[in-house]
């Protein structure tokens, strides 16, 4: 069920708040009990049917007051802000027919690592084939294969990746100096990420990802006990005590430039939260946390089980970094950073991450994925940095990928949050990228609810200071 | 109104008019690589226009 005369909101209690979402409108609304009951009776119910319900469960309240406030949702449906029509469908399935330019490359310049994480959905950096590290000429044949091929696009990402990166830092510094080469003449500018598990971060590279990267990742799964049970050297020691007093160094000379400390919980840390803490305990403030993508076999693989108590988990992170905003001392947690005013237009969020059609992995030896979670398998294989796209039915299936794409999507309420939500993981719980990863789509909806909690607070707060 | 407060948030329909230029960042880099979502991306032109 989707299209025009589709209407479709959302309504949940979290954090001492009644929140309403307009999902085609975008529009969020806090609402008391009464207001709560009365838009649930809204749609199905009359007015009569409505007051007689309202006024047998909250007897303080009077049948005026109940049409009042009716005529204050007509109002706010009048206004298209409550109960409005998805008038995107249609827009959604031109997606078949759009030219797509590439603003993005995954630059997998080491397939390799030096630390051997048992969860590594990259295989210890070998991405299941040989080692390989990307040369120099590979690199710039990749930079420019984006340039041809980013049309009017004007800011072009790349992102550093592996294995790790740094294992190749001198061709990681030679790309950047020819990329910086080249935009200007070119009308581009280039945006780079480096992706490092920190065991090569020294004062070289903090210099220069100072001065070229746009962000920077650095991968901490939290407490000691927590990374080092995962996080191993090659030795199979735990990296915890090399990796964090480089992290924080780096992040002391990091100045306001972005980075983020990025973890990923498994079965084994279901209390995550614990993790967080321990990050901004150490200083950081920039925060990114991720359940583990992996086989339901696999020992610290997410259960059924566990989901309630990472639900808890998230709500408990969203109160406490209410707490820490007003204490002065706020951090910044990846997936709650949502910004309700200037936040993607409609078209990315019916358009989806992009992977294959605007987003590419490149392979050290020049081959095309279309993102580094297809990298290496055959089926995925869409071309090469010389020939370009040859596999453009590949590429085809990717520009279906959106918001509007998959029927488990139709009537949820969050699908202009996730845009259709990730082709990889849909793939691997599924055996294809139109299919949907049931676990993650719950996950995504408890966070974006914690996100659009903190920010109906935050503006309540703004509301409450502009009134004194 | 007495019982429901508006958030101010961006018109989506109205972004059907004025968006769609791509210059944004892509979704899934870098901080997220696993947990992909649009809503945390930033518009390059807000700001300026809708």
């Amino acid at each position: 069920m989707c299209g025009k005369g589709f209407v479709m909101i959302h309504q949940y209690k979290l954090g001492g708040y009644n929140i309403v979402l307009d999902t085609f409108s975008g529009s969020v609304h806090i609402v008391d009990e009464v207001a709560y009951d009365i838009i649930e009776m809204y749609e199905n119910s009359s007015d009569s049917e409505i007051i007689e319900a309202i006024t047998a469960k909250y007897p303080e309240v009077t049948e005026q007051d109940v049409l009042d406030t009716i005529k204050d949702i007509h109002e706010l449906k009048n206004q298209g802000k409550l109960f409005s029509e998805d008038e995107y469908a249609d827009k959604a399935f031109d997606f078949k027919n759009r030219h797509t330019e590439i603003k993005a490359l995954c630059l997998h310049v080491a397939h390799t690592c030096n630390l051997n994480c048992e969860y590594c959905f990259a295989g210890q950096g070998k991405y299941h084939g040989e080692q390989a590290v990307m040369s120099f000429e590979t690199g710039k044949r990749a930079l420019d294969f984006l340039v041809e091929n980013s049309g009017s696009r004007v800011n072009l990402e790349v992102d550093f990746f592996g294995g790790e990166p740094l294992m190749n830092f001198d061709v990681v510094k030679q790309l950047v100096a020819y990329a910086r080469s080249i935009e200007k003449d070119k009308g581009k500018n280039f945006r780079f990420t480096l992706t490092t598990n920190g065991v090569l971060l020294d004062d070289e590279v903090t210099e220069f990802a100072n001065k070229e990267c746009h962000n920077v990742v650095l991968s901490l799964d939290g407490r000691k006990e927590v990374h080092d049970r995962l996080r191993k050297t090659i030795n199979g020691k735990g990296s915890y005590d090399t990796i964090v007093p480089k992290f924080r160094e780096f992040v002391k000379k990091r100045g306001d430039k972005g980075y983020y400390v990025r973890g990923t919980y498994t079965h084994n840390n279901t209390d995550f939260y614990n993790d967080i803490m321990h990050m901004a305990d150490l200083g950081f403030t920039e925060l990114s946390m991720e359940p583990v993508v992996c086989s339901p076999s696999d020992p610290y693989a997410l259960t059924d089980e566990d989901f309630p108590v990472l639900c808890e988990q998230y709500e408990k992170l969203a109160v406490e970094m209410l707490r820490r905003e007003k204490e002065g001392k706020p951090i910044t947690f990846y997936h709650y950073m949502i910004d309700l005013e200037g936040g993607p237009c409609i078209y990315k969020r019916i358009s989806g991450c992009g992977s294959g059609t605007e987003y590419l992995a490149v392979t050290p030896w020049g081959e095309l994925f279309p993102c580094h979670q297809f990298v290496n398998d055959p089926k995925y294989s869409m071309g090469d940095i010389w020939k370009g796209i040859t596999n453009t039915a590949l590429r085809d299936e990717f520009k279906m990928c959106n918001a509007y794409a998959r029927k488990e999507c139709a009537e949820c309420w969050a699908k202009l949050y996730c845009s259709g939500g990730c082709a990889a993981n849909a793939y691997h719980a599924t055996g294809s990228i139109s299919g949907v990863y049931d676990y993650g789509c719950r996950l995504f909806k408890k966070r974006i609810e914690c996100a659009i909690m903190i920010k109906t607070a935050e503006a309540i707060e703004d509301m409450g200071d502009a009134d004194k | 109104m007495k019982r429901i407060v508006t958030i101010k948030t961006r018109d989506m329909k109205e972004s059907v008019k004025h968006g769609g230029c791509g210059e944004c960042q892509t979704s899934c880099q870098s901080a997220c690589k696993t947990s992909c979502g649009v809503a945390n991306q930033k518009c390059e032109k807000c700001g300026k226009k809708d």
